[in-house]
């Protein structure tokens, strides 16, 4: 029983920040039609930054959400102004042009971190990052529930600005209906490029959340935007609150995996669960939750 | 087939020259066994990138998930090995034909897959093989890979087993195009509801293209077990290093094109290659560790201005350089 309990808790602190790389990617693929498949990558390059704030200027990685997260989201707009739009306008034999330049863009992001960074692990040792709370025999890793909790708050924060106000307005619409979202007057281009910058702002703080319990090499990224795809797919495209569902889905099932039938099969959990989906259930949990 | 003056030749000249030259090149290279290996590597990237090409070049179903199928091949060729030592030679017929069959398994699931959703689905099944082939230690020896004493130190003979593997899937691509079955391939993937409405079992197409490809991925799969003498799970299941690679290796040399995957395997393995080696030790050594970026670049610039690749776009590349070369003459 207690090995259940720890299991389910381990899973769900993880799950919350599953939860917010998926909606990045949920977004992402809600507005821009595609899958992107440099998410992680992109969630690699913010790790980094965090990284280098703290080895060289000793700031906390929590503080440096503040410095990182903005720049990572500028680098999103970079990528999707001058590499992923010029693509809208071109004719080309796959329609999936988009998707093979976001892999483009992952395999350029992975090398310059191995060419400045080398392929040596790294790791940010704060004082608090092998602290634990215990409650009963139940142990609980401190920066998990730091990050759980900063998770919670981004995605609050992430809603409010999705439900309240103009921008968010805009950026559901042009997920709905791209043309119609235009004849209201939205620009869907600015939308589409301002998306994609949010969602790799997400992914590079839920990255950095990660950091103090997670080494940073520069492979690090594909796994996370395997998770990422596997949980837009299980939560219902385009559906933050699915992509909440999906996350914290998939951190619990990936934990009962490895505790129950192998470490070695944690990964692949996700990706029976997401084939099961694709031929099931085809709509996601947002089919089922009815949201 | 019937003779029809209006159908071109099934093998042009300049593939006639092509196929002489990869004759003659491994003994021009013959006092270096490493130009050799290369010249290997081009031939099963030949390959890979042929039997991609089909599948989503011209039947619009692309494949994240290409190193299921080689991997599958090369375990084909590796498992009887390990187990009752069958010498692996035999996976150059086990090999494709596993690789059919897994293809033809998966395409019931995956067949109800759509776009980026096929994509998907392709790229989760290899890896979950992967996790698999490494989890399975009664089976596959797990991550220790199995291991097996090559046959000849020689070069030669694995060469022209690859180059008639690579030749022959070329040409059964070309061969299967110039058919009807490759005129249904086109219209699925321009637009399957049309094909279908037209009355065309796309399901059945669907079919036979994976049948075609899957088969070749298989055998270059085998063939890697037996040049290689060792696989494992994370090597040959590799998420970038195969399927990804095998998709850049068709985009650059150009999707929907016979020659276009040969071409950017040659590319592919000449640009990695002269990075590797930092230019043959001309430049410093830090540019070796650029071969990966390099090739990433060239891979968003081939996205970004030629969407084609190289010989989907030949005729454009062509005209802006003649346009220098008249430049040049008016000067």
């Amino acid at each position: 029983m207690e090995l259940f309990l720890q299991t389910l808790i381990y899973g769900l602190l993880i799950g919350g920040l599953y939860a917010v790389i998926g909606i990045g990617m949920t977004l992402i693929m809600g507005v821009l039609g595609i899958i992107n498949l440099a998410h992680g990558q992109i969630m690699m390059v913010g790790m980094y930054l965090a990284w280098v704030f703290w080895t060289f200027m000793g700031i906390d990685p929590y503080l440096s959400l503040f410095l990182a997260v903005p720049l990572v989201f500028l680098l999103g707009i970079f990528l999707s102004k001058y590499f992923l739009q010029p693509l809208i306008e071109k004719e080309s034999i796959l329609p999936e042009n988009q998707v093979l330049m976001t892999v483009g863009i992952g395999m350029v992001l992975v090398e310059l971190a191995r060419f400045i960074f080398t392929s040596d692990y790294k790791s940010v040792e704060t004082s608090y990052s092998s602290e634990t709370i215990a409650l009963g025999n139940i142990s609980i890793s401190l920066p998990m529930l730091i990050a759980f909790v900063i998770a919670i708050a981004l995605t609050l924060g992430l809603f409010q600005l999705l439900m309240k106000t103009d921008l968010g307005r805009s950026i559901r619409a042009t997920a709905q209906d791209k043309d119609a979202a235009t004849l209201m007057g939205i620009s869907s281009k600015k939308i589409t490029i301002l998306t994609y910058g949010i969602g790799s702002g997400l992914v590079g703080a839920a990255g950095i959340l990660l950091l103090p319990m997670y080494y940073l090499y520069p492979d690090v990224g594909p796994i996370f935007t395997i998770k990422a795809f596997v949980i837009t797919i299980l939560g219902g495209l385009g559906s933050p609150i699915g992509a909440i569902a999906g996350g914290i889905v998939l951190g619990v099932a990936e934990t009962f995996g490895a505790t129950y039938i192998s470490m070695g099969y944690r990964d692949a959990v996700g990706l029976v669960i997401f084939l099961l989906v694709l031929v099931f259930l085809p709509g996601g949990l947002k089919q089922v939750l009815k949201i | 087939m019937k003779k029809d003056k209006n159908k071109p030749a099934f093998i042009t000249k300049i593939e006639l020259i092509i196929i002489a030259v990869a004759i003659v090149l491994p003994f021009v290279f013959n006092f270096s066994p490493y130009f050799q290996g290369l010249l290997i590597f081009v031939l099963i990237w030949v390959i890979l990138g042929t039997s991609w090409n089909l599948l989503a070049g011209y039947t619009g179903l692309v494949s994240f998930g290409h190193a299921a199928y080689f991997g599958i091949g090369a375990y084909a060729a590796a498992l009887p090995y390990y187990h009752y030592h069958i010498s692996p030679w035999w996976g150059l017929l086990t090999g494709g034909i596993a690789a059919v069959i897994l293809g033809y398994l998966l395409g019931i699931v995956v067949f109800r897959l759509r776009g980026p959703y096929f994509a998907l689905g392709t790229l989760a099944t290899a890896e979950i093989l992967r996790i698999i082939f490494g989890e399975e230690e009664w089976l596959t020896n797990g991550h220790s890979g199995i291991l097996y004493m090559t046959t000849w130190v020689s070069k030669y003979p694995y060469y022209f087993t690859a180059l008639i593997l690579a030749l022959g899937a070329v040409f059964s691509v070309k061969f299967v195009m110039r058919t009807k079955a490759g005129f249904y391939f086109l219209s699925i993937r321009e637009d399957e509801d049309a094909a279908q409405a037209l009355g065309i079992n796309t399901k059945k197409y669907k079919n036979i293209s994976t049948v075609i490809s899957t088969f070749w991925a298989g055998m270059a799969g085998a063939f890697y077990m037996i040049y290689m003498g060792f696989i494992d799970p994370e090597v040959v299941f590799a998420l970038h290093n195969i399927s990804i690679i095998t998709i850049l290796v068709g985009i650059i040399g150009g999707v929907g094109t016979i020659w276009g995957p040969a071409l950017g395997a040659v590319v592919m393995v000449l640009v990695q290659e002269f990075f590797r080696s930092s230019f043959f030790g001309l430049a410093p050594s830090w540019i070796s560790g650029m071969h990966a970026l390099v090739f990433g670049l060239l891979v968003i610039f081939t996205i970004l201005y030629m969407a084609g690749g190289i010989l989907g776009d030949w005729d454009l590349i062509r005209k802006k350089l003649s346009f220098l070369r008249k430049a040049e003459v008016s000067e």
